[in-house]
């Protein structure tokens, strides 16, 4: 069997990470290495990941194989024993084929964006660790063993975020992005005790928990399903943990690529979908995780509306997308949120890459109101973003619109209006907010036509052909059947799916007639406000959606400053006051003592012996009365 | 036979009380020397009656070993005295106070 090949799709990106690693400090202390080098490995060890995977995809095309590959006993704990294994079902091998694919094509981009970088080395180091890690994550046998990988992308994107690490607000958004993920950590590290101990009876891999999950009491389930779900709110950035996300836009651009298209935020989501044994048997944890996306959807689209830098917007649009992910995960449909996941990975990362591009092209310009005319000077760039754009509103034949239908048309066949009408207006917002920015940065009157361009290299251009031509193609894998089209990734993820469809095709085509109307209003909207924008004077912009509701400020209220409070109070209070006088004043008194009892030493040969026969006699008598 | 040894080991106990106090009350090195002189014969002198009284030789023999030790000891002991002497021109035993916490501190 070829299951050892399953660890070489891990070990690959580790390796050449490594190898990197070595050779960038190589590179900076003994002689400079070109970069030319540090591309081609770095290139190369997705790519290589993406073939193996795909053998692997082809192996299963037909059956319901599971291949599972134990490399060593990690640990062994009294029948417990924790396997360092890897197990590549329907759903892990789907997401390693565009994890890898995407992540490839962002690690070619990137070569050019971070041509003249100092770190060159270290960046494909960084981005080679992270899409290891992300791979282990997804190829993980158990929950533990994902959890390895899930920290790996949590350190990989606290690296790449504070990348530019001159500038202290980088660092703290690096540190922002780490802490807020530390909080959904901890509820993951909650729920794996809790499973560990209750449903870890056989062993602690999918297979075993699942045949095991029947015994386990409701209530524990819940409290597992929560503080699980707890972990992906912090990793997929949902309300109340989404504020570290817009502000990961410190890092370069690459690095926002695929941390929202392919990795990392992704992760909740097919966490959820990995866990869907645990979340079918409780709904009602399932309708708050699907609650919890809908709002988080609505909500990032309003503070979207309002935003100027391109990066943000985009980020809140990744926000917004995921919580559709979520709303379908958490109504049973776990394979209508995956190839969410899937067509989101492309057109969001061709998305930032090509905000990556118009950002190069001027400049480090990252204000949307300081771009403007962008649609002749690079053509490329705007017909690519044009699709994407396209793509996420939900247009017809764009990978979006099947997508996002899916997901509305689960909500809407759950008899769950509240979050379907959710759906809708955040559908319109996200055409609003998206061609607002296409509008104002590629037909907007641009007062600066003298300015020069900055030239965007070829390897920066060709990923953008390739994922646009992926977001026109994505969304063709999965045409609903009432189109007679083939659902090719409902039939691929058939175990991921719970729930069959019960609504007429007239409802489908009404639905999805919605769905488009929706598009178009948004885009209208849109046009009518931004349409040849005049960009004479950047607008300032003030408010409630504009300061985004103001989270950010009531967090540090609320937790930073009262932490801070409480630390200020424990150094400058406890700590002066009570444990440095405890010490200070235990020393002191030994020393005292000390000063005492050397003066008992003086020199007086009869007190010496009155002392003497005082302990002598004392002694004596004990031993006479007491012991005898 | 019962009742003479009480007596020999009341008169030890007493010539050691005596020997004590004089070790713990007088300054004068001398004094200080042949008190414990008479500490030391106070035992010797119970080692010699219990050795009498169990008819056995061993105590007679230890006993003859502290008196030829003592004799070692009164040599060596005299000599340090007249050392002392020397260095203080006094035989006040408060005086020697080198080995004192007080004299180490300064």
């Amino acid at each position: 069997m070829s299951n050892f090949l399953l660890a070489w799709i891990v070990l690959i990106p580790f390796l050449s990470a490594f190898l990197l690693g070595v050779m960038y400090l190589f590179s900076i202390k003994i002689a400079k290495i070109p970069n030319i080098v540090f591309s081609v490995i770095g290139i190369s060890a997705p790519f290589l990941s993406f073939f193996i995977g795909f053998s692997f995809f082809i192996q299963m095309i037909g059956n319901d194989e599971i291949f599972l590959y134990k490399a060593f006993r990690w640990l062994g704990v009294d029948g417990r024993d924790i396997d360092m294994g890897f197990m590549a079902d329907k759903l892990s091998i789907f997401m390693v084929l565009f994890i890898s694919f995407v992540g490839g094509l962002i690690h070619i981009y990137a070569s050019g964006y971070m041509k003249e970088d100092k770190g060159y080395g270290k960046f494909f180091f960084y981005f080679n660790l992270f899409i290891a890690s992300m791979l282990l994550l997804v190829l993980a046998h158990s929950p533990i063993i994902m959890f390895i990988g899930w920290e790996g992308v949590g350190v990989c994107s606290y690296f790449l975020i504070s990348y530019y690490y001159e500038d202290s607000a980088n660092v703290q958004a690096g540190n922002k992005a780490f802490i807020a993920n530390r909080v959904g950590d901890f509820g993951f590290i909650v729920a794996l005790i809790t499973i560990f101990y209750y449903v870890g009876v056989n062993g602690f891999d999918y297979i075993n928990l699942e045949a095991n999950i029947e015994n386990v009491s409701p209530e524990i389930l819940t409290f597992i399903g929560i503080t699980l779900f707890i972990g992906a709110v912090g990793k997929s950035a949902q309300i109340p943990l989404f504020v570290w996300l817009p502000d990961a836009m410190a890092g370069p651009t690459p690095v926002s690529a695929l941390i929202h298209a392919a990795t990392m935020v992704t992760a909740g989501v097919y966490m959820v979908a990995r866990f869907h044994f645990l979340y079918d048997l409780i709904p009602n944890v399932g309708l708050y995780v699907a609650y919890i996306g809908a709002f988080s959807a609505l909500f990032a689209a309003i503070i979207a509306t309002k935003q100027t830098d391109i990066k943000k917007i985009l980020a809140y649009s990744t926000m917004s997308q995921l919580g559709y992910m979520f709303i379908a995960v958490g109504l049973g449909g776990y394979s209508v949120g995956i190839f969410h996941v899937f067509t989101h990975a492309f057109f969001k990362a061709l998305l930032f890459m090509g905000a990556g591009a118009v950002i190069v092209a001027l400049h480090h310009e990252q204000n949307i109101f300081k771009m403007g005319g962008m649609k002749n000077k690079t053509k490329l760039v705007f017909f690519t973003m044009l699709i994407a754009t396209l793509a996420i509103t939900g247009i017809p034949p764009f990978a979006g619109f099947f997508s996002k239908d899916e997901i509305l048309l689960t909500a809407f066949s759950s008899e769950q209006y509240l979050l379907w009408s959710i759906g809708i207006i955040t559908a319109v917002l996200t055409a609003y907010y998206m061609f607002r920015m296409l509008f104002v940065v590629f037909f907007g009157k641009n007062y600066k036509e003298n300015r020069t361009i900055h030239f965007v290299p070829k390897s920066m251009t060709m990923p953008l052909v390739v994922l646009a031509i992926g977001s026109i193609l994505a969304g063709f894998i999965g045409i609903p059947e009432v189109l007679g089209g083939q659902n090719l990734v409902g039939e691929w993820l058939a175990n991921w799916k719970h729930n069959s469809l019960h609504v007429t095709h007239n409802t489908e085509l009404i639905l999805m007639g919605t769905n488009i109307l929706a598009a178009l209003i948004g885009i209208f909207i849109a046009y009518k406000k931004f349409y040849m924008y005049d960009m004479k004077k950047v607008p300032e912009f003030t408010g409630m959606v504009w300061n985004k509701f103001y989270i950010d400020e009531i967090y540090n209220k609320l937790i930073v400053d009262s932490i801070k409070h409480l630390s200020v109070f424990i150094s400058f209070k406890i700590d002066i006051n009570i444990i440095d006088k405890v010490v200070m004043g235990l020393s002191r008194n030994f020393i005292r003592t000390g000063q005492y009892v050397s003066k008992m030493q003086n020199a007086n040969t009869r007190f010496y012996a009155f002392t003497m026969i005082v302990g002598i006699s004392a002694i004596s008598t004990y031993l006479i009365l007491v012991i005898r | 036979m019962a009742d003479s040894l009480l007596s020999y080991i009341t008169l030890a106990m007493i010539l050691f009380s005596l020997g004590l106090l004089g070790v713990i009350s007088r300054k004068n090195i001398f004094i200080i020397y042949m008190s414990i002189e008479l500490m030391l014969n106070a035992i010797n002198l119970i080692f010699v009656s219990v050795g009498r009284y169990y008819e056995s030789i061993e105590p007679q023999v230890i006993a003859m070993v502290i008196i030829a030790i003592a004799a070692a000891e009164a040599a060596v002991f005299l000599s340090l005295i007249v050392v002392m002497y020397r260095r203080k021109k006094t035989l006040n035993s408060d005086i020697f106070t080198v080995l004192s916490q007080k004299d180490s501190n300064e």
